[in-house]
C-alpha cells in the first residue's frame, strides 16, 4: 500500500452543480501535494469527502488504505485536518482545546499531556497555552489548529488554505513546521492554497483543479514551460475570468458577525 | 472506552464554557427571581383565601422554567457550534454521532440543573424552604426535565440553518409549554380546552412531580408524573440523536 490517497472517479453533485467530477487521483505516502484551483473549483469539496464529512455521490476513494464510505472510523483515526474556516472553541484555552482533541482521538491522559506540550512547542505557542483562544490573533489560531491537527500523529494531514490572510512571517513559519513534520514524521500532506509560488516552493507535486476536474498534475517544474512561473501555468490552464463561489450560510453568517463587530 | 472518554470530555467542555460565562449565568437568573419575587409576592395576597401560599406553589414551577429554558437553549447552541466551526472538529473525530449527542445532552442537562440549584439555594431568602428528602426526590424530576429538553433543543437545531429562528422557538414553543404546565396556576377547575392542553404538555408532569416532592401536594400520583416524563425524556433523547445523526452524516 504505497498510496496515501487513491480516488477513483470520485464525484459530488449538488443538484445540477457537479462540484467534483469523476476525479481520479493518486498521492504517494510521504508526499507534500498541492491542490490548486480557482474559487469554487471543488478543492474543499474533495477534501471534505476524503475526511468523511461529506458523502460522495458516486465513485470511490481510499485514505491510507481505508475506504472513505465503508471504513469511516479508520479513516478518521488516520487523518488530521486544518479546515479552511476556523474550528477552535474560542471560549476555551489552547491547552483545553488540545486536551479535548486528544481525548476524542482516544489518547490517554499522559499521552495527551506529552503530545499537547510537544505540538504547542512546534508551533511556538507553549508559553501562551493557558490563554483563552478568543484572545489569540488570526495567525496564532491558525498555528494552534495545525498543532491540533498533528497532535494525534496522523498519517495524512489535510491543510485547506492554512495561510490565508496571514502575514509573510507567519506563513513562512507555518510552512516550515509543515516541512518539518513531513520530513521527521513522514506525514503525507495535502494542501490547498492560493499562494501559488508557495506551493511551487513546497510541494513535490501539484494538481491544478478546475470545475471539479484535474486539468494538470505533476511536479511544478514539469508543468512549467520555459520561463513560466507556476502562477502563469495556473492562469493559462484555468483562464483569467473571476469565479463566483456561492457562500455557505456559515460564511454569510461570519461576514455578518464581522460587520456587526465593527 | 474511547467513546466513554469522548462523552466525558464533551460534557466537561459544556461545564467549562458554563463557568466562564458568568454574565450569562447572572442573566439567566434574573427572570426566575423576578417571577418569584414580584409575581409570587403580588399574587400571594390574592391566593390567601385558599390553602397554602402562592410563593410556595410557584417555586417548583419556576425551577421547571429555569430547567426548560436553559435546556432548550443549550441544545440549540449546537447551531453556534456549527457556525463557529467547532462542530466540524468533533465530526471528523473517530467517535460516534451518538456519543457527541450524549455528551451534549449530559453537559447541557448538568448546566441547567446547576442553574436551577442556584435558584433553589436563593429561595429560602424569599421565604420558601424545602426539606432535604423532598429535594432529592425533586432532583430525579430535574434530571428528566433537563435531559428531555436538551434533546428537544438538539432536535430543533438539527432542522435549522442559523440562530434566527431561536426567538421563534422560545416564544411559540417554550413560552406556551411553560404557561400550560401548571407552573403558575393549579390544574384543577380549569375550562375543558385548557385542561386538555395542560395534559398534553409534558412539562406539566415534571412540575407536578416536583411540586409533589417539594410541597407534598400534587394533582397527579407520583408514578403518573414520573412515568410520563420518563417516556418523554427517552423519546426526546432518541429524537435529538436521530435528527442530529441524520443532519451530520
Amino acid at each position: 500500500m504505497k498510496y496515501a490517497i487513491e480516488t477513483d472517479k470520485l464525484t459530488k453533485k449538488y443538484g445540477e452543480l457537479t462540484a467534483v467530477d469523476a476525479l481520479s487521483l493518486r498521492i504517494r505516502r510521504g508526499e507534500i501535494f498541492g491542490l490548486l484551483g480557482p474559487n469554487g473549483a471543488g478543492k474543499t469539496t474533495l477534501i471534505s469527502m476524503l475526511c468523511t464529512i461529506l458523502e460522495p455521490t458516486s465513485g470511490k476513494a481510499k485514505v491510507n488504505g481505508f475506504d472513505i464510505s465503508a471504513e469511516q472510523s479508520s479513516v478518521r483515526k488516520n487523518i488530521g485536518i486544518v479546515f479552511q474556516d476556523p474550528s477552535l472553541d474560542d471560549e476555551l484555552t489552547a491547552w483545553e482545546n488540545l486536551d479535548i482533541h486528544g481525548a476524542l482521538y482516544g489518547l490517554s491522559p499522559q499521552d495527551r499531556k506529552a503530545r499537547a506540550e510537544s505540538s504547542l512547542k512546534t508551533v511556538e505557542l507553549y508559553d501562551k497555552k493557558d490563554e483563552l483562544v478568543k484572545h489569540y490573533s488570526g495567525g496564532m489560531k491558525r498555528r494552534l489548529e495545525i498543532a491540533r491537527g498533528l497532535m494525534h500523529a496522523p498519517a495524512v494531514l489535510f491543510l485547506d488554505e492554512p495561510t490565508i490572510g496571514l502575514d509573510p512571517q507567519t506563513r513562512r513559519h507555518i510552512w516550515d513546521s509543515v516541512k518539518k513534520m513531513n520530513r521527521e514524521k513522514k506525514v503525507t500532506v495535502i494542501l490547498t492554497t492560493h499562494y501559488i509560488d508557495e506551493a511551487d516552493a513546497l510541494c513535490g507535486r501539484v494538481a491544478i483543479v478546475d470545475r471539479g476536474k484535474i486539468v494538470a498534475c505533476g511536479a511544478p517544474s514539469k508543468l512549467k514551460k520555459k520561463g513560466e512561473s507556476l502562477e502563469e501555468v495556473f492562469l493559462r490552464l484555468t483562464g483569467n475570468e473571476i469565479r463566483e463561489e456561492k457562500g455557505s450560510s456559515t460564511q454569510t453568517m461570519r461576514a455578518r458577525m464581522r460587520a456587526w463587530n465593527k | 472506552m474511547s467513546e466513554f472518554t469522548a462523552i466525558r470530555v464533551l460534557w466537561k467542555r459544556e461545564l467549562l464554557r458554563f463557568v466562564r460565562a458568568k454574565s450569562r449565568i447572572a442573566g439567566s437568573l434574573g427572570m426566575p427571581l423576578f417571577f418569584l419575587l414580584f409575581l409570587g409576592t403580588g399574587l400571594n395576597s390574592a391566593f390567601s383565601g385558599t390553602t397554602g401560599n402562592y410563593m410556595e406553589f410557584i417555586a417548583p414551577g419556576i425551577i421547571g422554567m429555569v430547567l426548560m429554558f436553559s435546556s432548550v437553549s443549550s441544545g440549540m447552541i449546537v447551531i453556534m457550534d456549527r457556525q463557529f466551526g467547532f462542530l466540524k472538529e468533533i465530526l471528523v473525530a473517530p467517535i460516534s454521532r451518538l456519543s457527541i449527542v450524549a455528551g451534549k445532552i449530559f453537559g447541557g442537562a448538568t448546566t441547567s440543573i446547576l442553574q436551577a440549584a442556584i435558584i433553589m439555594a436563593l429561595m429560602p431568602f424569599l421565604g420558601v424552604s424545602f426539606n432535604l428528602s423532598g429535594m432529592l426526590a425533586a432532583f430525579a424530576f430535574m434530571v428528566l426535565i433537563s435531559t428531555a429538553f436538551v434533546g428537544l433543543g438538539i432536535a430543533i437545531a438539527s432542522k435549522m440553518e442559523d440562530m434566527h429562528g431561536f426567538q421563534l422557538v422560545m416564544n411559540f414553543l417554550v413560552m406556551p409549554l411553560f404557561f400550560l404546565s401548571g407552573a403558575l396556576f393549579p390544574l384543577n377547575n380549569l375550562p375543558g380546552w385548557l385542561k386538555v392542553l395542560t395534559l398534553i404538555d409534558p412539562l406539566t408532569y415534571g412540575i407536578d412531580g416536583m411540586r409533589g416532592a417539594l410541597t407534598g401536594s400534587s394533582a397527579m400520583p407520583f408514578w403518573v408524573d414520573f412515568g410520563v416524563l420518563a417516556l418523554f425524556c427517552g423519546a426526546m433523547f432518541a429524537l435529538g440523536a436521530w435528527l442530529f445523526t441524520k443532519k451530520n452524516s
